[in-house]
């Protein structure tokens, strides 16, 4: 043996650095993608918001592309609504549910939820488009809209906001389906978070007489109010960026909605329907609604960054 | 100890458990705990005396901790144990099927090994358990903040500091806000769980200053394996080895001429 032995072999130095180089190219490549994406829509959708003007794009109502005009307002209030919706169906739901499996439910019973919950989410979705399309919109063309209009029409303000007429497809039908849709995201990482909480601060709240429920309320989900947000968030970005199923029950007109019962069209369903036959302008329009979408899930994702960062500097204290 | 406002402490009327209706204001007899078919305590009977403290000492794992959580059944909690025997809370068998655990744990209140104050302000965490149970007014839960924070010897450290958060208080403080919590819903005993194990010595010895002002008006029952601690606090103290208690007796006693061997050998370092 040499003096110079442990100054290693040349062939594995070799080795080491090809692993490690290819490692890196790895993850530039998923880097760039995701540059290259962002790039060629914008460049693609850019000249009609330049050209119809940004505040008109957005803000603008009439969504006609024979004439040429291309605002999209209307699609923008429809992803808006219906995610609102289903926002507002899966978030009481689905934090019911997780502070169920989390901290309420034996054992043996979140053996039974969990799995469900997961199958729930690889369920493809084009499966809850139909289901939405067999089961859900005839149940409310045939029971919610003679309801609503025998008795809720009359009331003020709910009554409009509901809506007497439609014949099932529309904000209703595509809030209840992306509710279902986002349910699991927004269960199983409020659940994760809830769990998380450390069994210190559970006892502590007991030792000093609190019922379960006042220390799931004033404890618990407090402490995990971070990450039941994260959750929410994420589920929401879902909502938004869901096309398939929503296509199949909205009904799509470009009409702005105004009650539950009207016809919609998403942002997402807007760029599959039109795409088969959008040329020129048209075309470029759709790549534009392209970009607010990808712009308003970025501003999602950095609103968890952001919120993981926080609770990061909070634990460190 | 200067901080500790002694008077606050003198002027309130003594709670029930000192005027002495039991002869223990803890009694368990022949209590047994099993996790799953392991038993953790054989058949323990021990009696604690109002406005005293009580220590129990013993190596890890000798069901000490068990037994104090036996006290205010926060083994309820885990899931498998079954008790048998009875413990009872001023002559009522706290193990009776219609015993209402939260009630009975606002009267048994209990700190733990580690600080584990709320993720929120000083104040809101001294005013949690008064307002859980059912006090609104801010007046009334200001002068049971202050009330809490002097009987721990908090309020001249930390009275202009009651909106920051509770978690960038030290260690010792944060143990002592928790024993404010605790004392804010006007328990009768307190039960600590090696509430200074995780603490320097100097907040160690507040601690213990704490203890002996508090004892006054509570029951204390202290959880240690710090033998020295028990030795400097405690009125009497127990010795618990496997599950079993050996021997309880007047700490002095205890320590100085203890009566069973195993107990020589626990103290004077032999094992443990």
């Amino acid at each position: 043996m040499s003096e110079y032995s442990f100054t290693g072999k040349p062939v594995r130095k070799v080795v080491e650095k090809v692993i490690e180089s290819s490692l890196l190219l790895c993850a530039l490549s998923c880097i760039l993608t995701i540059f290259l994406i962002i790039l060629f829509i914008i460049t693609q959708g850019m000249p009609i918001i330049l050209k119809e003007g940004p505040v008109d794009f957005v803000l603008g109502t009439t969504w006609d592309p024979y004439n040429d005009i291309y605002n999209i307002l209307p699609m923008i209030i429809g992803t808006f609504v219906v995610t609102l919706l289903s926002l507002a169906i899966a978030v009481p739901l689905g934090l019911g549910c997780a502070m169920l499996i989390a901290e309420v439910a034996p054992y043996q019973v979140r053996g039974i939820i969990r799995p469900a919950i997961e199958t729930l989410a690889a369920i493809p979705s084009i499966i809850y488009g139909l289901f939405g399309l067999i089961v859900l919109v005839p149940f409310i063309r045939d029971y919610i809209v003679p309801f609503a209009r025998d008795y809720i029409a009359w009331m003020p303000l709910v009554g409009d906001l509901v809506g007497a007429k439609g014949n099932g497809f529309g904000v209703l039908a595509a809030g209840v389906i992306l509710a279902v849709m986002i349910l699991p995201t927004i269960i199983s990482i409020s659940e994760d978070s809830l769990r998380a909480v450390p069994r210190e601060l559970r006892e502590g709240s007991l030792a000093i007489g609190a019922t379960k429920w006042q220390m799931i309320t004033g404890i618990v989900t407090p402490a995990a109010l971070s990450g039941i947000i994260a959750g929410v968030v994420l589920g929401m970005g879902r909502a938004i960026g869901e096309t398939m199923a929503v296509l199949m029950v909205a009904g799509n007109s470009p009409i702005i909605p105004t009650s539950l019962l009207s016809m919609t069209r998403p942002m997402t369903s807007a760029i599959v329907l039109e795409w088969n036959y959008a040329t020129g302008d048209h075309q470029t329009a759709l790549f534009a609604i392209g970009i607010v979408l990808l712009f308003v899930i970025m501003i999602l994702n950095l609103i968890i960054y952001l919120g993981k960062r926080k609770k990061l500097n909070v634990a460190r204290m | 100890m200067a901080a500790i406002d002694t008077t606050i402490i003198k002027d309130t009327p003594a709670s029930p458990a000192a005027a002495g209706d039991y002869e223990y204001v803890i009694e368990s007899k022949d209590l047994c705990l099993y996790y799953g078919k392991t038993m953790a305590l054989k058949h323990i009977s021990m009696g604690i005396r109002a406005n005293s403290i009580t220590a129990i000492i013993g190596p890890s794992g000798c069901g000490k901790s068990t037994y104090l959580r036996c006290l205010n059944r926060m083994n309820d909690l885990v899931p498998g144990v079954r008790v048998t025997g009875s413990s009872t809370f001023k002559g009522r068998n706290i193990y009776d099927r219609d015993v209402d655990v939260v009630a009975l744990r606002k009267q048994i209140g209990m700190v733990f090994q580690k600080p584990n104050p709320f993720p929120m302000s000083i104040y809101d965490n001294v005013a949690y358990g008064p307002r859980i149970h059912g006090t609104r007014n801010r007046q009334e839960l200001d002068r049971i903040v202050e009330k809490s924070l002097r009987q721990a010897a908090l309020w001249d450290e930390l009275r202009d500091r009651l909106q920051d958060s509770a978690l960038s208080i030290s260690g010792g403080q944060q143990q002592r806000l928790c024993i404010a919590r605790c004392l804010a819903v006007e328990p009768e005993v307190l039960l600590m769980d090696e509430p200074a194990s995780a603490l320097d010595p100097i907040a160690t010895s507040k601690i213990e200053d704490l203890m002996r002002v508090l004892k006054e008006k509570y029951t204390i029952v202290i959880v240690t394996h710090n033998m020295q601690q028990a030795a400097r606090v405690s009125d009497r103290t127990a010795f618990f080895l496997m599950g079993e208690l050996i021997e309880y007796d007047n700490t002095r006693k205890l320590f100085e001429t203890p009566s069973d061997r195993r107990t020589e050998d626990y103290i004077t370092g032999r094992f443990g």
